[in-house]
């Protein structure tokens, strides 16, 4: 009897654990790019979540300074580069409010379409590597199928697939062909169907819910202090679409809905990012319907610009969240000062909180729903 | 010379010349005039379509292919050559008796002992079940990838062989002899060496008592279910001391994961197959499959998996658990290659890494088999006037079809997380697994 109680009392040095310091990243599958998470794990719980970033840092707002504003549209591409279109356009609205020019309406209407496309290929990009992150590889060459077309476009109107520098200081680079705007309708039709195979195959997988559903809840109140934007912010129920908030472009004249999110788990901004493409398809659909005829580009737009000294705010709905920069010009040929307000920076400050309790396979579903792109994070 | 040469031939140029001018000039000029083709790169001033094909236009109509066409000619011919090859060969188990009877013969008359040709029948009947194995590896990884591929919109290997690139895993499988055989500092070098041998053995091992059709397996064993089961569980020791000797933290991680998720998914597995072998008295397969035989109504046939309710939930238990136990996906955790870099076997290159696939695929053919011999009926034809074909056949093109089934699955499903496995395992497959004990007991008792 004795002896059992001595034994009892000696169990807890005997049973002592020890926790793991595991590195996700910043070489790992899921991690999406450079990022690295330094994970303290009790058995499969996290304790502690440290993100480390900057390993994509590239200097573009600096090198902004030293460039002429329209080499500068170059420095936007790269920063997300899953999606550039958005990032062009905010720089060119901001540029364009510094020089007061005045933008066509046809190129206005391009603008809206190229970026409302780019949300499609940055959404089904998405799409298909947070299938991959829960375990479902199929989805993700589904997305691609689509997602090559959508690059197709791109190549056929600028050339490029990845790096666009479509848009210009003053409105797009070159108008569209007939051919394009068929061709584009084409896949347009070909995409509709499709997004309901998707919410087949992927979203209400049961599998895929019960991994999803219950994970990384991010509170209304904490997604806006946090300072999350875009799906992440809708998937927790608030209404903040910087299209509709404080339109750009010509967003005002079409009609298209916010999708929001309820309880705002992975599953939520998972679902908000998939509405969304329905939304861009009408969008698109609205736009190509009624594309304005004329220029594409403004006249007046000098070689080398030099705006009066001021300063200008733009910002825009990104596919990743409300992208917005601010310029400062001091008269000179070149920027005085660039400063970019990534969303994809601010999304990930709240894994340290939110990936806490959490389990490992857990922390790729957080991970993926937040959809960052390193590009953006360290500019 | 070419003053004569080219006097005549001038001629009739001249003369000729008129009449086609104006005829290619027309047809010149179109060819410069219209810059923008159908789907035209401004930029880079070439067409897209030459060399890119979008999915509208070649998935309106299939059948209007002819490479379709020709392909679902070539998979009719080819299964109904198979068909018709197992019906000229007919049952594999007499040739059996006949080459058993020639080393006999042989034996007796040089006067040596009958145990020498016994042995000599083991170490034959050993070899050809060990070339089912390896083949069955090489097949499955080519097939794995066809059909992964087709349910991805691809088309996966072509080159390779020519045909389909049938030849694929056998080049991919002399690549992985040539590879360099990586042993990490941190790795426990002997177990990390020995963790694939642990792993492979016993899927060998465990082939022995595995019908092939009627009257035809290496042994015949009574225990026959129980002697697979029993080694079935070795292989988990093997997938720890991986994901141990590794010194990686990610295949430590695997290794725990799949210590309990085999363990676990063991349970059901075997409690699922207890109403079969209560319908038919015996742990033979051969038995087993026996019991199968005959038809209701001279139509259905007597398969387990067609005794209302029992069958269906058993087969559905048997089915889920052996996916488990082959670590495939939706239960792939031990090995998620998002979360943890391939688990256990991230820190294996070369052969080794190879033996865990041929594991892998020895197992998949393992539960496909067993799943034909305890609910599809073994060797028994699905029609009665089908029974002309053998056995074998029945038997082979069943356990495909089942392995079909796997590979289907594993590329439909998302994975689930650890904790939500053990609750499925725990909660809702060993707890129904009991009720068709008691069902099946039911059904004995009382029908």
């Amino acid at each position: 009897m004795s002896n059992d109680t001595a034994l009892a009392a000696q169990e807890p040095k005997t049973l002592k654990t020890d926790t793991l310091f595991v590195n996700l990243g910043p070489q790992h599958p899921s991690t999406h790019g450079v990022l690295r998470v330094g994970l303290t794990i009790d058995g499969e719980m996290i304790t502690k979540a440290v993100p480390d970033i900057g390993y994509l840092h590239r200097g573009t707002q600096k090198l902004a300074e030293v460039r002429g504003y329209h080499h500068c549209v170059v420095l936007t591409d790269r920063w997300d580069y899953v999606s550039a279109m958005p990032n062009n356009l905010v720089f060119c609205l901001a540029a364009e409010k510094l020089m007061g020019l005045k933008v066509p309406p046809r190129a206005d209407a391009l603008r809206v379409v190229m970026c409302e496309l780019n949300r499609l290929a940055s959404h089904l990009l998405f799409f298909g590597t947070y299938g991959i992150d829960i375990g479902a590889f199929t989805p993700f060459l589904y997305a691609f199928r689509e997602r090559e077309m959508i690059l197709d476009l791109f190549e056929m109107v600028c050339g490029a697939r990845l790096t666009y520098n479509y848009i210009r200081l003053g409105g797009v680079m070159v108008d569209v062909t007939p051919e394009w705007l068929a061709k584009t309708k084409e896949f347009l039709d070909y995409f509709k169907p499709r997004l309901d195979e998707y919410d087949t195959l992927l979203s209400f997988n049961p599998i895929f819910m019960a991994r999803t559903q219950e994970v990384g809840l991010i509170s209304a109140e904490k997604a806006v202090n946090w300072g999350l934007s875009g799906p992440n912010l809708r998937g927790s129920g608030v209404n903040y679409d910087v299209r509709k908030n404080d339109p750009y472009s010509g967003y005002e004249h079409y009609d298209f809905d916010v999708p929001l999110g309820k309880t705002g788990s992975c599953w939520d901004r998972y679902y908000c990012r998939v509405q969304e493409m329905r939304q861009s398809v009408r969008i698109l659909e609205q736009a190509l319907a009624m594309l304005p005829h004329g220029e594409v580009s403004a006249t007046g737009v000098a070689k080398v610009p030099k705006p009066p000294s001021g300063e200008s705010y733009a910002h825009v709905e990104g596919s990743r969240g409300d992208l917005g920069i601010f310029l400062v010009s001091d008269g000179q040929a070149s920027p005085y000062r660039m400063h970019v307000k990534a969303p994809s920076f601010l999304n990930l400050a709240i894994l340290q909180e939110i990936l806490v309790g959490n389990k490992v396979s857990d922390v790729i579903a957080i991970l993926g729903s937040v959809d960052i792109v390193l590009g953006e994070v360290d500019r | 010379m070419t003053a004569s040469g080219s006097e005549p031939s001038q001629t009739p140029l001249a003369s000729a010349a008129p009449a086609p001018k104006p005829a290619a000039k027309p047809a010149a000029k179109p060819a410069a005039k219209p810059l923008p083709e159908p789907v035209f790169n401004q930029r880079a001033g070439r067409l897209i379509r030459d060399t890119r094909y979008w999915p509208t236009e070649l998935w309106k109509d299939p059948w209007a292919s002819q490479s379709y066409r020709r392909g679902a000619a070539w998979l009719a011919g080819i299964i109904l050559g198979i068909f018709a090859t197992g019906w000229a060969v007919g049952e594999l188990a007499p040739w059996g008796d006949r080459i058993y009877e020639a080393i006999v013969s042989f034996v007796s008359a040089r006067g040596w002992p009958a145990v020498v040709g016994e042995a000599i029948w083991i170490v034959i009947k050993a070899l050809i079940v060990l070339h089912v194995i390896l083949i069955n590896g090489l097949w499955a990884i080519w097939w794995e990838r066809k059909i992964s591929a087709h349910i991805q919109s691809r088309v996966g290997p072509t080159y390779a062989g020519g045909f389909h690139g049938w030849a694929q895993t056998i080049l991919d499988g002399i690549k992985l002899l040539l590879k360099e055989d990586v042993t990490p500092t941190a790795a426990d070098k002997w177990v990390h060496a020995l963790a694939p041998a642990i792993v492979v053995v016993p899927v060998i091992i465990a082939f022995a008592p595995v019908s092939f059709g009627v009257e035809l397996s290496a042994a015949n064993l009574d225990v026959g279910v129980l002697y697979i089961f029993a080694l079935a569980g070795i292989s988990v020791i093997g997938i720890v001391m991986a994901g141990w000797a590794s010194g990686n933290k990610y295949s430590l991680l695997g290794g725990l994961r799949a210590s309990a998720q085999l363990v676990s998914y063991e349970l059901p597995r075997a409690f699922s197959v207890v109403p079969v072998l209560m319908f038919a008295g015996s742990l033979n397969l051969q038995i087993i499959a026996q019991a199968q035989s005959g038809y209701w109504w001279g139509v259905v046939p007597r398969w387990f998996l067609f005794y209302p309710v029992v069958g269906q939930v058993a087969f559905a238990i048997f089915l889920i658990a052996s996916i488990a136990e082959t670590n495939r996906t939706p239960f792939d955790i031990p090995e998620a290659e998002s979360e943890l870099v391939s688990g256990f076997h991230t820190e294996y290159s070369g052969m080794k890494w190879s033996i865990f696939f041929l594991a892998e695929y020895g197992y998949v053919l393992l539960a496909s088999f067993l799943l034909a011999a305890f609910f599809l009926g073994g060797g028994a034809a699905p029609l009665p006037w089908l029974s002309a074909i053998p056995s074998w056949i029945w038997m082979l093109s069943k356990a495909l079809f089942m392995m079909f089934v796997f590979l289907w699955v594993r590329w439909t499903f998302p994975r689930f997380r650890a904790d939500q496995l053990m609750d499925f395992n725990w909660k809702f497959l060993l707890p129904w697994s009991f009720a068709n004990i008691a069902l099946a007991g039911a059904y004995l008792l009382w029908i």
